[in-house]
């Protein structure tokens, strides 16, 4: 642990490890967006990329970097940040390490929005609008019902894999309703994908990160001690039923809105915090490097779908199997630890 | 009548439709090391829950230096009234240091996370409970009387004048059940703390205790110093248990002894 004091009575205190992880991911993470802005049909070296965004680029230069490969950066970082930061805030409230929005209901609630647009037959902006609301909507549906006297881990977890069912079906039917042409659009959005993305579909999660980001943050103290168990937060001060409710409602925005950016990248959530406990090798809460961790990943998983694999992937894909074999193998060493 | 800054004043305590208690009045004598006693779903538990913010009465008012506690802050009651309760969890992989300093949360902020207060009073508090060379062990490892005394060091950290617990002894064998208590008496004694337990032997409550409430049913039976209110019939009273009440040997407080099952060929009174 380090502290530092200021002579107003001001400290902060943090572990080393913590922010030499932080560091290192997030100098990664500027590395591998660097080499993808630098790859396309028309290459550009580091150097390059870097002399363009400082703004010394030829106009050719400045239009491919910040009208078609910048977007696609930051929508991929903002939902990788946006997940990483929801997962943990998910794993923390229902106490599991399986609480993931992928497992809760949340991303098969924003599923059900869009694919009622694509059957319907809609712009993509009112496709990411109605996935959001779905999201948002499912979250609203899922903490009325297990509401009781507030919001308990186990209760959250039981409704949500419920509810998560019950969509899943709803989802099936309204796929065999989706006219033949619109299908592939429909299964490409559910995959989950950064192809083509632009400021518009990147705008609204970076605003509602700029606000949650912070406020998520801010709730990270007393959300350590409700690990306590919820009396002991509470004779500590926390006001465990509101903070369930604010983080709750944080953590469901910032899914939803990840979803209409991108659709359901699956498995950052639920893997990010678990890969950044790990990394940062603190217990408990970890809800900063959870979101850089996140978004190193998603980027990471975007550039092994376009380069390494044929035929451009979506990153759903990619996360999707490295978030699953890496889920597969965390059980089976925690299973061996006995610790699971 | 002694002076009181923490009590409870025609509680209704209830959980859903379930009544617990119906027009409840306690007071906690300030400095006093008060024992709840009473048998199983006599309302104890509940009346410590309400007492520290946990469950809100149905009716009346439990009221902290006169005000209802539901009315202050949460942050504000807890500078205030700390709380031990019956089953904490300590979060995997946390050591001793680390779960006492929790205990400072309500005197923290944002940009004030660790001042030499907070570094002082945490090392304090785990000298006054005896964990001060276990900083860096794992809670986990800890054996149950030691892990005791590490939530005790934590409910201590958070420095406040009240402090309750939810049945300190259960689940520790007897010579931890007495460390514990002893360590309770003497944190009463030495630190001037108000201290209440709700406590299941009725033995260790009129040892430890200075001030006694005894209920069944959800009301208080008797309330007051355990020399003069621990009796036979009391004790008929409360628990349904025929005994005798003699004077414990070592310290001269009453001490109940169970009646014999009846015997042929025996006196059991």
């Amino acid at each position: 642990m380090i502290v530092i004091r200021t002579p107003a009575r001001l400290s902060v205190r943090l572990r080393p490890r913590v922010l030499a992880v932080g560091t290192v991911c997030l100098l990664l993470t500027v590395g591998v967006g660097v080499l993808a802005i630098g790859h396309g049909e028309y290459p550009m070296s580091p150097t390059d990329v870097l002399r363009t965004l400082t703004g010394g680029g030829s106009p050719a230069e400045e239009f491919i970097v910040t009208q078609l490969r910048l977007p696609r950066l930051v929508t991929g970082l903002a939902v990788g940040t946006a997940l990483g930061l929801a997962g943990a805030v998910f794993q923390a409230l229902v106490r599991n390490p399986l609480g993931s929005p992928d497992v809760l209901g949340f991303t098969q609630g924003a599923a059900t929005g869009a694919l009622v647009v694509v059957a319907v037959g809609g712009s993509s902006a009112a496709l990411a609008g109605s996935a959001a609301l779905g999201g948002v909507v499912t979250g609203l549906l899922i903490y009325l019902i297990a509401w009781r006297r507030g919001v308990h881990g186990y209760r959250l977890v039981l409704v949500g894999i419920g509810m998560s069912a019950i969509l899943t079906g709803v989802n099936g039917y309204l796929m065999t309703r989706v006219p033949l042409m619109s299908a592939s659009r429909a299964m490409l959005w559910l995959t989950g994908s950064l192809d083509g993305r632009g400021w518009s579909d990147a705008a609204p999660l970076l605003a509602a990160l700029a606000v949650l980001v912070p406020a998520l943050l801010a709730c990270a103290p007393a959300l350590r001690m409700t690990e306590l168990g919820d009396d002991a937060a509470s004779g500590l001060g926390v006001s465990v039923h509101r903070l369930r409710l604010l983080l709750l409602a944080g953590a469901v925005l910032l899914v939803a809105l990840s979803a209409a950016a991108a659709g359901p990248v699956p498995f950052v959530a639920l893997t990010a915090p678990h890969l950044a406990r790990r990394l940062t090798r603190s217990p408990g809460v970890t809800l900063l490097p959870a979101a850089v961790v996140g978004a190193l990943i998603t980027v990471v998983a975007d550039q092994v779908a376009l380069r390494a694999l044929p035929g451009q992937l979506p990153v759903g894909v990619v996360t999707g199997v490295i978030g699953g074999g890496y889920l597969v193998w965390l059980l089976a060493t925690e299973r061996r630890a006995g610790r699971l | 009548m002694s002076t009181s800054r923490l009590g409870g004043d025609g509680l209704r305590l209830a959980y859903d439709r379930r009544v617990v208690a119906e027009d409840l009045t306690v007071a906690v004598p300030d400095r006093s090391f008060t024992v709840i006693i009473g048998p199983n779903a006599c309302g104890k538990s509940t009346l410590l829950r309400a007492l520290s913010r946990l469950l809100r009465p149905a009716a009346g008012a439990v009221l902290l230096d006169g005000t209802d506690i539901h009315r202050l802050p949460a942050r504000a009651v807890a500078r205030t009234l700390g709380l031990l309760p019956q089953s904490p969890i300590a979060p995997d992989g946390i050591d001793v240091a680390e779960l006492v300093a929790r205990g400072r949360y309500p005197h923290q902020g944002l940009l004030r996370q660790w001042s030499r207060d907070d570094e002082r009073i945490v090392a304090e508090s785990m000298a006054a409970t005896g964990v001060d060379d276990l900083g860096d062990r794992l809670v986990d490892e800890l054996s149950g009387g030691q892990r005791q005394r590490v939530w005790l060091a934590m409910a201590l950290a958070q420095q406040t004048p009240l402090l309750l617990l939810d049945e300190p002894t259960t689940y520790l064998d007897i010579a931890h059940q007495i460390e514990v208590l002893d360590l309770c008496a003497r944190l009463h004694e030495e630190q001037g703390r108000t201290l209440v337990a709700v406590l299941h032997d009725l033995n260790h409550a009129a040892r430890y205790a200075t001030h006694l409430i005894a209920m069944r049913g959800g009301r208080v039976v008797a309330a007051g110093e355990p020399r003069r209110i621990v009796t036979a019939e009391l004790v008929e009273e409360v628990f349904g248990l025929p005994c005798r009440v003699i004077d414990d040997p070592e310290t001269g407080t009453p001490l109940v002894v169970p009646a014999a099952r009846a015997r042929a060929g025996t006196v059991t009174r």
